[in-house]
């Protein structure tokens, strides 16, 4: 009797421990891992899910790499073999370990016709589908790895220098980059050429940000989430018959904004100044 | 002396594995490409590890036909024919941990039998679970982060990076810590494989007439506890966690051991 009690509360007691040392063990895990998985400024491959499905997705099988560093095309004229632009996450990366990425400083994306790195994937990280164009053929054009962001204060083409590396090295001339002339009032008789991007049509390759002259790059792409900001649903273009009817159709009490503010009348805030 | 035919057939097997994704990545090789996460075999044959698989399955995403056929077919292959075979003879992992047991053994390390109180053989068993239970709360598959297995294999295919680091803890870890810390207590994906293989049909089988008692297989086997019948019966180790890496056969001088195929007829 007491022996079988004794051996209960033995039992009780490792049980116990299992489950609290499991504990202890997953809030660690999860820690770490949580924090493995924050690495925002980073470019994936083609086709790519948005990041937080992509680091689920994806099995850190190196297929996609593989298939980038060895396409037929990447080769040096000697017939050398040149690197890849997809590296694999190693330890010290600072990237989600075993995962894709590209530094388009070091090699950027080539955008090959036929996109070697994508149909390979196995698992669906990178969706093939999200590339199809009408004809129904993988169109690396539709492919949304980042947006190339111009900074002007470092770009010399806005200080009045003629330079348009970034917009002879895009892929898409004229589509993704365009130069924009504006008169350069200093001198009077000479034309600024600006490169404006347009992210309907950047494809985030990275051609440009490489081609960049200045010491560090003018030109860089950050992936789409930090490259973009967002209107929000209550701006309208009254001058765009179609957004127009955006208007026309939202209700009245889903556009009503209360905050502490509107609930006072604009006079009683608009003539004192702002408390901080 | 003790023979080495299974532990050469063993680094012939992992070295060669490891060559072919190598030659995969810095050659184009198409005869084993990928990781083992997830692999093609001749171009076409998709493979996928189950743990692996399990985890992004856990996470919440559903995966590819590609992966999920991979891992059927793997799950197939050890369920039906390997046993936990994928930990002695293709984990590269193995090589690390089996030099840690090696110089154990050489330096006299595992004189002194110490009893881990936390640490116990079933240990992987709820890591495994817990890994599952990680994935889905964080989002990523959990084990696959820092799964010294393919962070080695990617360090040979693409670059070690720091994560050569991993490697070289999990080798102290079993040289000074813990007698096959690692492999034999905390892996998890070794438990998969162990629970996948229970009822595979190559097993050690042994023979209790031949046998002499010297126990040197039981200084070898890295889970020893499954070598229970030992000059007590013969019959076939059926133990999941065998790895079936035939140290004990190689280290046997009476002959008293060798693999053979599940008999289902005189099954207790």
């Amino acid at each position: 009797m007491a022996n079988s009690n004794s051996n209960r509360r033995k039992f009780m007691a490792t049980t116990l421990q299992s489950v609290g040392l499991t504990a202890l063990g997953g809030l660690l895990w999860s820690g770490y891992t949580d924090e493995v998985k924050a690495s925002p400024l980073v470019l994936r491959p083609p086709g790519a899910l948005p990041e937080d499905d992509f680091l689920k997705a994806c099995i850190k099988c190196g297929l996609c790499a593989e298939a980038c560093v060895n396409r037929d095309s990447n080769k040096n004229k000697d017939g050398s073999k040149r690197p890849g632009t997809l590296q694999m996450a190693k330890g010290g990366d600072h990237r989600m370990i075993g995962t894709p990425f590209f530094i388009p400083t070091e090699v950027p994306c080539y955008m090959c016709d036929d996109v070697p790195c994508v149909p390979v994937c196995p698992s669906g990280a990178l969706d093939a589908l999200s590339l199809k164009s009408e004809e129904k053929e993988l169109d690396i054009n539709e492919a949304r790895m980042g947006l190339a962001v111009v900074h002007k204060e470092s770009c010399i083409a806005f200080w009045g220098i003629q330079c348009d590396a970034c917009y002879r090295a895009c892929p898409l001339m004229d589509e993704a980059i365009s130069l924009e002339y504006h008169q350069n009032k200093r001198t009077g008789k000479h034309a600024f050429l600006l490169p404006i991007v347009h992210s309907d049509v950047c494809t985030g390759c990275g051609l440009c940000e490489q081609a960049c002259v200045t010491e560090e790059p003018a030109i860089f792409v950050l992936p789409i989430e930090y490259s973009t900001g967002k209107a929000g649903a209550h701006y309208v273009k009254g001058w765009d018959k179609k957004d127009q009817l955006r208007a026309g159709e939202r209700k009245l009490d889903e556009i009503e904004t209360k905050t502490e503010r509107s609930e006072q009348e604009a006079s009683d805030y608009l003539n004192t100044e702002v408390e901080y | 002396m003790s023979n080495i035919k299974y532990l050469l057939l063993r680094r012939v097997t992992q070295i060669g594995l490891l060559v072919l994704y190598f030659g995969a990545n810095a050659y184009g090789w198409h005869i084993l490409e990928g990781t083992f996460g997830a692999s093609k075999l001749f171009g076409f044959i998709p493979l996928a590890d189950p743990y692996t698989t399990l985890q992004v399955l856990a996470s919440g995403f559903v995966l590819g036909a590609d992966v999920l056929l991979g891992a059927v077919i793997i799950t197939l292959f050890y369920f039906v024919v390997g046993g936990r075979a994928f930990c002695s003879w293709v984990c590269p992992i193995n090589m690390v941990t089996d030099l840690a047991n090696w110089l154990r053994r050489k330096f006299n390390l595992d004189k002194e039998e110490v009893n881990y109180r936390f640490l116990k053989r079933n240990a992987r068993y709820w890591l495994m679970v817990l890994g599952l239970i990680v994935s889905a709360v964080v989002g990523v598959a959990a084990f696959e982060v820092l799964s010294p297995i393919t962070i080695m294999q990617r360090g040979l295919i693409f670059g070690f990076g720091a994560g050569i680091s991993v490697v070289i803890a999990i080798f102290l870890f079993d040289l000074f810590g813990v007698k096959n810390g690692w492999c034999g207590h905390l892996c998890p994906l070794g438990a998969s494989y162990s629970l996948i293989g229970k009822a595979s049909l190559i097993r050690v089988k042994h023979d209790h007439e031949a046998c002499t008692n010297c126990m040197e297989c039981k200084i070898v086997c890295p889970e020893n506890q499954v070598l229970h019948m030992i000059n007590k019966e013969s019959i076939s180790v059926t133990d999941g966690e065998c790895t079936n890496c035939g140290r004990c056969i190689d280290v046997c001088g009476d002959d008293a051991l060798g693999f053979s195929i599940r008999s289902f007829g005189n099954k207790k």
